[in-house]
Parts: C-alpha cells; structure tokens; sequence
C-alpha cells in the first residue's frame, strides 16, 4: 500500500508553458511575420501618423482656395507653389489628401467600432437566448441583408440628410448585420461549453456570461473581422462620397476627391499629369485597402491555430 | 471469396523489431524525450498489450512502429524494423506503401476518424482500392463478409449508411472492419474502446479477438485499461515516463505482477468505501417525467431519494437517462411532471426561478474538465468567482480561501497564475472539485467525474472525494457508467435504463443477487482482472440476452 505515498496529484506531468511578458510575445510574433505583414503594418502606421498630424503635415488647409487652378510639378519661376497642383476650384491637392486621410479613416473608425458593438452584443445575446428573441433578430437581420446595401445607404442617407452623424449611424447599422451573423455563429460553438453551463448553474447574469465567459474564447475571428470590414466601411464611405451623399465639401474626402477629378480624366491625351488629382485619392484608398488586408491575413493565420506561438 | 494468407515477406517468425527507440517531442521551444529508449517485439499473429497512464508514451510508440512519428515528435535514434524493412531508413513512398495494407491503424475516437459525408462502405474500402489490392467489385463483398464477422447489424446494407447513422460501438467495428480490409500483418489499436460504455465495450472488444485470430493478424492493442488489455493480448508491456516497466506474459503478469507500479494499476478496483446506511434525506426526487420535445421522453417515472452525507450513484449506459436525471435537478431542464424536495422545501422546477442560495446549495462538477473550465482564466479566477459570487468577499479574503481550497484538493499555490491548458487531466478535474467546493454547497453532482481519467488519477481523485466527504459531509449524486467507481465510491445504488429507474437500494443489496435483467447484464460486462474472463462471458451471455 506504498503506492499512496508515491501519487501526488502536483507530480502530475503537465505543459507548463514559460510566462512570458506580453511585450516579448509581441516581439516573437513580429519577428516571425511575413513581409506581406510587415509592409501592410508599416503603410497603416504611416496613414495614421498622417490621419493624426493632418494640420501639422499639411502646407495649407483643407478649405483654402487659391486663384489659379494649377498643374502637378508646375515650375513658376524654378519653385513650385502646390506640389500635387490645385482642383479644379484652386485649392492645394496635397493638403486635401492628407486632411482626406483624416476625415475618411476617422469615420471609417468610428463607423466599424459602432458596428461591432451593435453587431457583436446582439449577436451573443442572440447566441446565449436562442429563443424568440433569436429568431426575431436573425429574420431582421435577413431581412436587412437582402436589400443591396449601398442602394439602401443611399436611400436612408436621402432621406435622412447628408450629415456626418447620420451617415456613421447608416453604415453601422447596416455593417452590423455582417458582425451580427459572425459573433453569432461562433458565440454559438462557445455557448454549449460546459464552463458556460456552469456560470449559468452559478446564475450568473446575462452581461457576465457575454463579457467575460464567451467574448474572450471568440476574439481572434472577431478581431480578423474588424479589420476586413473596417476595410469595406471606408470603401463603402469612398463610394457614397463619389456618388456624392458622403462626406460634404469642403470637408475633403478621398471618395469625392476622386469624383472632382475625374472630370479631367478626358484631357489626358494633353496632358497625363491631369490624371493625377483623381488617381491620388484612389491609389490612396487602393493602398490602404491592401495593407490592411496583408495585416489581416496574417492575424489569421496566426490564431487559425496551425502552430501556436508556444 | 479469397483470403490472402498472411505468409508473405521472409518465413522468419519475427515480424516488428524495435530496438533502443529514443523519441523526442519538441514544446516550449525546446526537445523533451517522450520514448527514452524502448525495445519491443511481436511475432506473427502476436497481440501485445501496451498499457500506462497518459503521458506514457504508449501511443507515441504505437505510431513509432509504424515509422511514424506525429506532427511535434521526431524519432531520434534506434532501429524499428518491420517484416525485413528498416522503416527508419525507409523512404516517404516505401512506408506509404505499406501504411494502410500491411499496417493499420484504429484510432480511439471513430467518430472524429470517419468522413461524414461518405458512405461507411466507401470509406472501409478506400484503402484497399488505393493500394490496388482488389477491385471495387471485391473489395465491397469481402467488406460485407468482414461486418458479418464482426457482428454488426444487417451486414449486407450498414455500409450504405453514413457514419451518423450508427452507434459509436458500431462505428468503432466499421472501423476494425476498414482497418481489417486489405489484411493487414500488423494492426495498431490506439485505445480502440475507452470511449464506449461496458455493455458496448464488451461486443466490441469480442468481435475485435474474433477477427484478429480468424485472420492470424498481429497486433499491438494501447489502453490505460488493464483488465480490457488481458482479455486481448498475449503478452503485456508496461510503460511509464516513456520507459518501459515491466514486459511479460499476460497470465504471470496478472498472476504475479513484478514491479509497484504494475501492482498499482489496478488499485482504483481495490478501493472500496464501507457502505453506511442513513435515513435523513436531503434530497427527494419523485415521479420525475421529462422530455425535450413534446413525444420523446427522456425520465419516465423517476424517483430518487438522495440521504445527507453519502453518496448515490446512478450507473447505466449512455442514453439511460442518467445525464438528464442531473439536468432536472439543476433546473436546467423542468420537468414535464413530478417535484424535488430539497432540505424539505420544495425546488423550483426551473433554474430561472431558484434562488442564488439554492443554486449555491447544489454544484456540479462535469466529464469533460477541459471543457468545463474557460481556456481564458487563470485558476485563482476560475475558484475565486463563486467565492466572490455567493459569498462577497473581499479581494485579500479571496486570495487566502483560494489557497486554502487548493491545498484542500493537494495542489498549492504555484497553481494560482495557471491556464486550464496548463494542468495535467487529474489536476484540472481538481480545480472543477475545488470550484464545486468554493461554493459550500450541501449536494455535488458528479457527472461521469472519473471516465476520462486514468486508473492512477482516477484513484486519487475518488480518494480525494471520499476524503473531502468525511470532512465535509457533503453528499454526492455520482452518475457513471462504471461498476469499479461504483463500488468505490457509493453508498446507495440507482439503476437506470431506457429512462426508467429498474433498481435503487443499498449498495450491497444492488450488488447482491438476485438482478433483475438489465442489472445483471450490466454487471457481467464488467471486464475482470482475468484472461479467461471474456471467454466465460461468452458462455453465459446466451442466458442473460
């Protein structure tokens, strides 16, 4: 009957990971990622050093209108006044790109962030009720995401009025329907966990379960997702804004930049710099476009879980 | 239709030959020894037993003898030898010629093993038909012939059913059956029956030695279960800490075990707690029917009563109704009829209208601890919020009872600051007994609390319960489907199947003949510490059926 002595329930074999600092974490994972992810992270810390020291980067204001419409690299005298030209109305093409970057990402912020609270807390109510309410959210849901929704955007925007305020709320409450479908289905995997089963059994309410048992089990999806669809929002901004029932002047905007400039687009067989003022703003949201998308795929990659950081 | 003999390759008599194996498993950034230089040998039609606690090494091995070394592992040094081919030196293409044909593999899970979207048929053949070992034509009647052989159900239409349409027992035979396919010399069984219940267990690991000595086959069978291995094997090989303890023939190991640790394998079966009648009931169940939709019922008629301070144990296969009986109580799932008395007062039948100290009262601890615990907590947090939650502690008075909880279950405080995924099995059912014990409650629910654990841990944690029950006195609700636990552990006995209680007594008038049907059968599926054993079951089977 030795046997007792020799078991100790602290003897037991287990992986015991290194506790490592979150800063080291961090570094080991940088110093792994792809150069897809490097270059993608590096051009959304550029756009966001712009987006936050617009007034100081930029030689002119947003507003500010010259006499003369000018020309990129127009030489008056060996110097040239506006690096990138004017508009068509006189103001400086490079100070607009830099305030658009401003406008356009901040509200593409905002929008994304508003979604995911919308999308993301009705989506784990829905998860954890699974009743009535459930099935009242879900149809809604389908209901909304059946109409086209930049069709729909632009309906609610002409009838609500072009402000920014209620072109934020617009996009979010259409964006949330996607969010909502995703937290969703994957808070769904989470809820039948018998940890959950267990809080329950504990009565533990409703906002604990969703905050601290099922929020943190399904972040990486949700996080990967916040990136694409941050992505979509300022497209989706962009293109409200070309159309014209975005973001209004002379408030300057990358989607409207495009629209002004692209009046020029014909006279190119004069002059090819005439492309410019629509191809800057365009190529800007290209770029950032990309760059996130870099940043995203490899996030996923990395909580897809083929081999954890260790 | 033609069976291969299995007398190609030399005419020697050896056919695996491993010697000095070192295998080495790479986490936390650095190689750790998982197999620390290992020989094994099996002849022709040999079955050998390979058994240990996790962690043991034993299914690194088992895939080691098919020059196989999982994603994470790699074979360091040694030679493994298989029928004249060194599997080491072996190309990718030479052992993908020979994985699948001359050598299979049975994996513990089926379920998680088979397509679902393939027709059961289809997959038994595929690895036949992939080595060009026979036509679809053949290959599909000789699966039939195998299904027949390995008794299941309608041989000549169950492979036209996908893998959800049957049962784990079954499917774990479909899978012999797949594995059996292209006659194969040599069949790994990694812990073909651990999932199963002893009344399933029992057909499967029979059709299981029926096939392997119809086709001569020979085999290495992994389990942590000790009287499962000495119905099956010939020889037994003992491994612990990736080394191996003892090696020898089944019947002198059973008879006269060498080394402590063989000897302690089989303890929790020696573990047993005098039974101690009472008459003061804490918990009355009565006339329980429940059903999750309107025409199936699930508890027919149940009715228990639970004494303060023992234990009662509610044994039956999977789908008695057992889990659901516990379900009712917790108020999880309200009962279509009938009511729980509860200290003398009546329990609200759903969990909605209980009372936070009524939902204290009662705990439970789960099967699963993996799933039962949230990978995203640390252990203080995980024991130290009921303790917050019922109780309104402060922050310092938390820390200490948590503490004092984990010294309690004999683990201490450098366990504080560990993740779930950072406990061994044993440790992490633990810390669900803790959590349950946070509480204070008066009732613990046990469901199936030992069947995913081996038979060491599995001891101490029993132990640990009894312990916690003589300080304590809380009472237990223990619901498992194995007799050695029940035995181990209760004081009363309930019966159930098919969601009817057929008996519920003391635990030595259970036990004690007369059964009724179903108790008997129950009993006798049971696997003994005895090689003969199986061939005495299938003796006396005819009259229990």
């Amino acid at each position: 009957m030795n046997k007792q002595t020799k078991y100790s329930a602290t003897g037991e074999a287990a992986n015991v990971r290194l506790r490592r600092s979150r800063w080291s974490r961090i570094k080991t994972a940088l110093g792994r990622a792809p150069i897809s992810a490097w270059f993608g992270m590096i051009v959304v810390a550029c756009y966001a050093v712009v987006a936050i020291f617009a007034p100081l980067l930029a030689p002119y204001g947003e507003a500010e209108i010259f006499v003369k419409a000018d020309l990129p690299w127009a030489w008056h005298g060996g110097e040239s006044k506006f690096f990138f030209g004017t508009d068509q109305i006189g103001r400086d093409t490079l100070s607009r790109l830099i305030y658009g970057a401003r406008n356009t990402i901040g509200i593409a912020l905002v929008t994304t962030c508003l979604s995911f609270l919308i999308g993301g807390s009705l989506g784990l109510i829905a998860a954890i009720n699974r009743s009535w309410l459930d099935q009242l959210l879900s149809r809604g849901v389908d209901v909304l995401m059946s109409i086209p929704s930049l069709i729909f955007a632009l309906m609610l925007l002409s009838i609500a009025g072009s402000s920014i305020p209620s072109l934020i709320l617009i996009i979010a409450v259409l964006d949330s329907t996607r969010v909502f479908r995703l937290t969703r289905s994957v808070a769904i995997n989470v809820v039948i966990m018998d940890y959950v089963e267990a809080a329950t059994l504990r009565g533990e309410g409703l906002g604990w379960i969703m905050r601290r048992e099922i929020l943190p089990n399904i972040m990486p999806p949700l996080v990967a997702e916040f990136g694409l669809r941050f992505s979509f929002v300022f497209l989706t901004i962009a293109s409200l804004s070309f159309l014209g029932l975005g973001i209004q002047p002379p408030t300057a905007d990358w989607g409207s930049m495009v629209r002004d400039g692209s009046r020029f687009i014909q006279f190119v067989a004069f002059d090819w710099k005439l492309a410019l003022p629509s191809l800057l703003p365009a190529g800007a949201v290209a770029l950032l476009t990309v760059a996130v998308n870099f940043v995203v795929d490899w996030f996923l990659h990395k909580t897809s879980g083929l081999r954890d950081e260790n | 239709m033609k069976i291969k003999s299995n007398s190609r390759g030399s005419n020697d008599d050896l056919l695996l030959e491993m010697r000095n194996v070192h295998i080495d498993g790479f986490s936390d950034e650095q190689w750790h020894p998982i197999i620390k230089g290992v020989d094994l040998t099996l002849k022709r039609g040999e079955v050998l037993g390979l058994i240990g606690e996790s962690g043991a090494g034993k299914s690194t091995l088992g895939k080691a003898a098919m020059g196989y070394a999982q994603p994470g592992c790699s074979i360091k040094s040694g030679s493994i030898v298989f029928d004249g081919l060194d599997l080491l030196a072996a190309s990718e293409s030479e052992k993908m010629a020979i994985w699948g044909s001359r050598i299979a593999y049975v994996a513990q899970s089926a379920a998680a093993s088979f397509n679902p979207a393939h027709r059961l048929i289809d997959q038994t053949i595929e690895a036949t038909i992939g080595h060009a070992e026979a036509t679809v034509k053949e290959a599909r009647v000789d699966a039939v012939e195998l299904y027949s052989t390995l008794s299941l159900p309608d041989p000549g239409t169950i492979g036209e059913r996908y893998p959800h349409q049957v049962s784990g027992g079954q499917l774990q035979r479909v899978m012999t059956a797949m594995a059996m396919s292209p006659r194969p010399d040599l069949i790994i069984f990694d812990e073909p029956t651990t999932a199963l219940d002893v009344t399933t267990q029992v057909e499967v690991l029979l059709s299981m030695r029926s096939i392997v000595e119809h086709f001569n086959t020979a085999a290495i069978y992994i389990t942590h279960d000790l009287a499962v291995v000495a119905q099956m094997a010939d020889r037994i090989k003992v491994l612990r800490y990736g080394e191996e303890v003892e090696d020898a023939e089944t019947k002198s190991m059973l008879s006269s075990p060498k080394e402590d640790y063989t000897k302690s394998l089989w303890s929790v079966r020696s573990l047993e707690k005098p039974e101690d009648p009472s008459d003061d009931i804490i918990l009355d169940i009565k006339n329980i029917d429940a059903a999750y939709s309107r025409s199936v019922k699930v508890l027919k008629n149940v009715s228990i009563k639970v004494p303060r301070g023992r234990t009662v144990s509610i044994v039956g296969e999977s789908g008695s109704g057992k889990s659901t009986a516990a379900r009712v109580l917790t108020g999880l799932m309200p009962p279509v009829t009938g009511s729980i008395t509860f200290n003398g007062e009546t329990l609200p039948p759903s969990i909605k209208d209980r009372s936070k100290d009524q939902l204290r009262r009662i705990q439970m601890i789960y099967q699963m601890a993996d799933t039962a615990m949230n990978p995203k907590q640390t252990v203080s947090e995980i024991i130290g919020r009921p303790l917050k939650f019922y109780h309104n502690i402060s922050a310092v008075e938390e820390e200490r009872r948590v503490i004092e909880l984990l010294k309690m279950i004999e683990l201490d405080e450098t366990f504080l600051d560990r993740l779930p995924s950072e406990l061994s099995g044993g440790q992490k059912q633990r810390i669900c007994i803790a959590r349950a014990l946070a509480a204070e409650p008066e009732v613990i629910i046990c469901d199936e609390v030992t069947s995913a654990l081996d038979q060491i841990v599995q001891e101490g944690i029993l132990t640990l319960l009894l312990k916690l029950q003589k300080e304590l006195g809380v009472t237990y609700l223990f619901i498992t489907h194995d007799i050695a636990v029940v035995k181990a552990i209760s004081d009363e006995i309930v019966v159930m199947y098919q969601g009817e209680v057929i008996e519920q007594g003391l635990k030595s008038e259970v036990l004690q003949p007369p059964h009724p049907d179903y108790t008997q059968r129950l009993l006798a599926s049971v696997p003994e510490m005895d090689a003969t054993w199986l061939d005495r079951f299938v003796k006396t089977r005819t009259d229990i059926v």
